[in-house]
């Protein structure tokens, strides 16, 4: 599921190396937008739905925090 | 703040659109960011097209043109009007107000209130309230304007705003009629007010030649001290968060449940906010219009009736329909009026060439 998020974030905005990052929002990686596109990504690929609350920027820190989520919010690993 | 009122209804609603369209498609390259980028939030946020008034267009221009539209139409005689009360954030000067311009334009006898207030978002929930008031003291009918041009406030090069936002207007007939309760429920928050601004232009910073200058804000958009902007997450978390939780405490305190609703009224910000708000809170999407900015931008105050006007035209002309509608934004300000809107004598969506 890794590989599978880190190859969205490289659809996304494939000008970055993501791997340099330790919080993709603060260094401007990602902006609100790209959050929200990001949450349509996922949630069409792991068919689950992301509660309005869990969009905040510190759930898209990094291809952990957005693995918590996804499957916070019931996709299977 | 939660106030009840009796014995008041809607009675005709006329929506007056400019005729230009703007295509999100065409737009696309004025942004410095990718277009395959910038293409992907046309499905996400149900960007397509927008409203844009011209740029000599003001609230008043469409306000009369609607108000006269009506009054030789007959859906209201010039005598009939007790009060003209005008909700916008664009007034056409500081002085005089936007109410006096269409009074004068429309040629509406001198006993007649005219009161403008500053409202974005929630601009429909405050006319109603203002208009719900004056009606307790008078029979006449209250013309009530919801308007905005903040297409001529947005920067065309900023994708955070200039996407969403569509100029129009809305002219609403209320009277009083029946003897139905109607539960209104507001609720402000100024602390959080800078979440969504336009910062200069008033007295507080002047508009001036360095107000105007478009600046780099760091994050690809380009924008002046004049334009409006709105923090997207900022303004995403507040909905979120305080929505859910007053329609909730409104139905429970009102004894009603979801079904009881023919129709959700909201507030049209984008599509990926209210397909959230409608996971949330559990509400049928069939009940809930949600294709306001795809069709026409975020018309701020007069995003609630456009969106009644637009969607159900007939229903609001042939039967009586269970209300709820809701409002958030600009303040910070959030709020519900269930009501009964129905058996209208008109309803229309009209064009003109301002």
């Amino acid at each position: 599921m890794n590989e599978e998020i880190m190859a969205m974030l490289k659809e996304l905005r494939p000008e970055f190396d993501y791997s340099d990052s330790e919080d993709f929002v603060m260094d401007g990686f990602l902006d609100s937008f790209d959050i929200i596109s990001l949450v349509s990504l996922l949630e069409e690929k792991y068919n689950i739905k992301i509660d309005g609350l869990d969009i905040v920027p510190e759930n898209f820190a990094s291809v952990e925090t957005i693995l918590s989520l996804v499957l916070r919010s019931g996709g299977n690993k | 703040m939660i106030m009840k009122f009796r014995g008041k209804r809607i009675t005709s609603m006329l929506g007056i659109l400019p005729e230009t369209v703007g295509f999100f498609d065409d737009e696309v390259n004025n942004y410095s960011f990718p277009p395959k980028q910038t293409m992907r939030l046309k499905k996400v946020m149900g960007y397509d097209r927008h409203r844009l008034a011209k740029d000599s267009s003001t609230v008043s221009d469409f306000a009369a043109f609607g108000l006269n539209y009506m009054l030789e139409s007959g859906w209201i005689g010039r005598d009939d009007i007790g009060a003209i009360v005008t909700v916008t954030l664009c007034p056409d000067f500081f002085v005089p107000h936007i109410s006096n311009i269409v009074q004068s334009k429309c040629n509406i006898g001198h006993d007649t209130i005219c009161i403008d207030i500053a409202q974005g978002c929630c601009g429909f929930l405050l006319g109603l309230m203002q208009s719900f008031m004056l009606l307790e003291h008078m029979d006449k009918k209250v013309v009530l304007i919801n308007g905005d041009v903040l297409s001529h406030k947005v920067s065309k090069k900023d994708r955070n705003d200039f996407p969403l936002i569509g100029d129009a207007t809305t002219i609403s007939i209320i009277e009083n009629k029946g003897n139905e309760e109607i539960f209104y429920e507001m609720h402000n928050d100024g602390s959080r007010g800078n979440a969504l601004t336009i910062p200069a232009g008033g007295f507080r910073m002047p508009s001036t030649s360095i107000t105007a200058e478009l600046t780099d804000q760091g994050d690809g958009n380009f924008r002046a001290l004049d334009h409006m902007h709105m923090d997207g997450s900022e303004v995403f978390n507040f909905v979120q968060k305080e929505v859910p939780h007053m329609l909730s405490h409104a139905l429970k305190i009102t004894g009603k449940k979801v079904d009881d609703f023919d129709w959700f009224f909201f507030h049209q910000p984008n599509k990926f906010m209210l397909q959230k708000l409608v996971e949330k809170l559990g509400l049928p999407v069939e009940r809930f219009p949600m294709n306001l900015v795809e069709n026409f931008g975020n018309p701020s105050g007069a995003s609630i009736p456009l969106t009644a006007i637009f969607n159900c035209q007939e229903d609001l002309l042939n039967k009586d329909n269970k209300c709820c509608l809701s409002a958030f934004g600009s303040g910070l300000a959030w709020g519900t009026i269930f009501m009964t809107i129905g058996r209208l004598s008109h309803v229309e969506l009209i064009e003109s060439n301002l």
